[in-house]
């Protein structure tokens, strides 16, 4: 009697199970087919499911509408951001679990407050800032504008992986004679590489999502790949799968980056608030 | 255990991050600050001066900014439960044991929703709720139902973006619900189902306590994104038709980057940022409270 019940209530859960599957894989599975569709066939209507696939769309955007160019910046601006976040962050990581210091604590909250604050906020006094300095519609403004959400990313998880590294380790190197910098570099920082590329993954993720300060302070040659996904809103003639080939090209990179460090993600978006 | 030592050695380590933090964050906040007290308009720069607190006095007495955080806060209240009811669904059937390759490739396609670039999400919208070649519509046709004008009409374009918010953030929910579920010992749930064969009375008073955490980080998070919330609407409806999906962040991007009213944007900004601040300090003092 259990046994038949039970195997209903599995194949329940089966159906419910590849119900969650499709709600989340759908709209990435219309987003290719319609990257692959002409302008005729995207505005079919009722929207065809079965139709001769094309990859003029890709050739298009990639070619003639400098969506190859925006992607280019997208990966010149994510991984400089991520290499700088790194290499500011780690060594105050480091500070943060290993030294003793008078408002340690305010320190470390002030680095997390960061994680609220709308890129909204800044943009407009960093729109007015950086065209003074004359580095607006630089790739510059961007990498360091993204120092604002991504530092605070590598700080969190990087403090936590240093503080997992067994103290006995720094003693005894301490004794010897290292300098604390000697210990960092040499001992600690080879220890703590999962925690480095957990948050330079995830900085990148960030960095490659962004728009609003891409759209307000890159309109022109540092354009990002969502911001130039925009403009193609732009206009009467939406141009269907042009944008979906272009939302593949951007969306595929990030989540197969997402899919590596999907263990890592939630704690990334929560600040490590759930483990 | 942590060691003492110098300044220099202090400085050396965290010198360039907080300077980094305080050049690209503090700075311009700062910079907002001052430019709210001004009359500030790129079109008009002839006419800039100090104003002192009246960009304050017309944005807080302005509808249309109470409009748009009132938009803000209904789109909270309507979407945020229902991914919390979702997500606890999901995160209680992922936690139960069996099936386990489905429930990897199920955990798997949760993330994708949440890891996709905001603003695709808001052009994957556009694609598939148009009237009349979006796939929505003829799904919803197989059940019978009259095709709808999501995108074009007030009510279902602001619906279009509670919908769309729920698909996006309920994996992110369910995640965070199954890593509090994790929590949970072990041996505890064991022999609260010894007892009970209510799933519910194991989840009233097993799990529920252990869940607090979570929803709690969901809540305030939640709060704090929708709050920022731009990327999805702008792509999605610019804010539009009319101002029906106008919230808060996509109002100020309007006011400075399309009415060019410095000024008022920064004053709006740093309203916001004062919300922003009570929240974060609501999130610290729940989950750091231990110094460490």
């Amino acid at each position: 009697m259990a046994a038949p019940l039970q195997r209903r209530s599995l194949l329940g859960e089966g159906i419910l199970l590849v119900v969650i599957c499709a709600f989340c894989v759908f709209p990435f599975y219309w987003m290719v087919t319609t990257s692959l569709k002409t302008q005729v066939v995207a505005l079919q209507s009722p929207p065809a499911w079965i139709f001769s696939p094309t990859l003029a769309n890709y050739w298009e955007v990639l070619f003639e509408d400098k969506v190859g160019v925006s992607l280019l910046n997208s990966i010149i601006v994510a991984t400089a951001t991520t290499s700088l976040a790194v290499l500011l962050g780690c060594p105050a990581a480091y500070a943060l679990a290993r030294f003793e210091f008078r408002g340690k604590t305010d320190l470390w909250f002030w680095f997390i407050t960061n994680r609220f604050v709308s890129p909204v906020v800044l943009a407009f006094p960093v729109f007015l800032i950086s065209r003074d300095l004359g580095i607006r519609d630089t790739h510059l403004a961007l990498i360091l504008m993204y120092l604002t959400f991504t530092l605070p990313i590598v700080i969190w998880i990087c403090t936590d992986q240093f503080r997992s590294i067994p103290h006995e380790l720094d003693e005894a190197a301490m004794l010897e004679g290292a300098s604390q910098w000697r210990i960092f570099r040499s001992i600690c920082l080879p220890l703590a590489m999962p925690g480095v590329a957990v948050s330079s993954i995830l900085s990148f993720i960030f960095s490659w999502n962004e728009l609003l300060f891409a759209y307000i302070l890159a309109p022109k040659v540092a354009k990002t790949a969502p911001a130039m996904a925009v403009t193609f809103m732009e206009g009467y003639d939406v141009p269907y799968g042009k944008i979906m080939a272009t939302s593949t090209l951007i969306v595929i990179p990030v989540l197969i980056f997402a899919l590596l460090a999907s263990k890592h993600l939630v704690r990334g978006l929560t600040m490590g608030a759930v483990k | 255990m942590t060691t003492r030592v110098s300044r220099a050695t202090l400085g050396a380590f965290l010198g360039p991050a907080v300077a980094a933090l305080v050049i690209v964050g503090i700075a311009p906040l700062l910079f907002a600050l001052w430019k709210s007290f001004h009359y500030f308009n790129l079109t008009k720069l002839a006419q800039q001066r100090f104003v002192g607190l009246e960009n304050y006095a017309a944005v807080l007495t302005d509808t249309v900014f109470w409009q748009a955080m009132g938009r803000t806060a209904l789109l909270f209240v309507m979407s945020v439960p229902v991914q919390i009811i979702f997500g606890l669904s999901i995160a209680l059937v992922l936690h139960r044991p069996g099936l386990t390759l489905f429930k990897t490739l199920a955990r798997l396609s949760l993330v994708l929703p949440m890891a996709t670039t905001y603003a695709v999400v808001g052009l994957l919208a556009q694609v598939m709720l148009n009237q009349k070649y979006g796939v929505i519509n003829q799904m919803l046709g197989w059940l019978g139902v009259d095709p709808i004008n999501f995108i074009g009409d007030p009510t279902n374009a602001f619906l279009a973006v509670v919908i769309w918010d729920i698909w996006q953030w309920t994996p992110f929910v369910a995640l965070v619900l199954l890593a509090g579920l994790s929590t949970v010992p072990p041996e505890i749930e064991e022999a609260a189902k010894l007892e009970t064969k209510s799933n519910w009375v194991v989840l009233r008073h097993v799990q529920l306590p252990y869940l607090i955490p979570s929803l709690v980080a969901v809540l305030i998070l939640r709060t704090a994104d929708t709050l920022k919330l731009f990327d999805m609407p702008f792509t999605m409806t610019r804010g539009g038709p009319g101002s029906a999906t106008e919230f808060i962040a996509v109002l100020i991007e309007r006011v400075g980057n399309r009415q060019f009213d410095i000024g008022m944007a920064a004053a709006q900004s740093i309203i916001m940022l004062a919300l922003t601040i009570v929240l974060a300090r609501l999130y610290i003092r729940f989950f750091y409270r231990e110094v460490r």
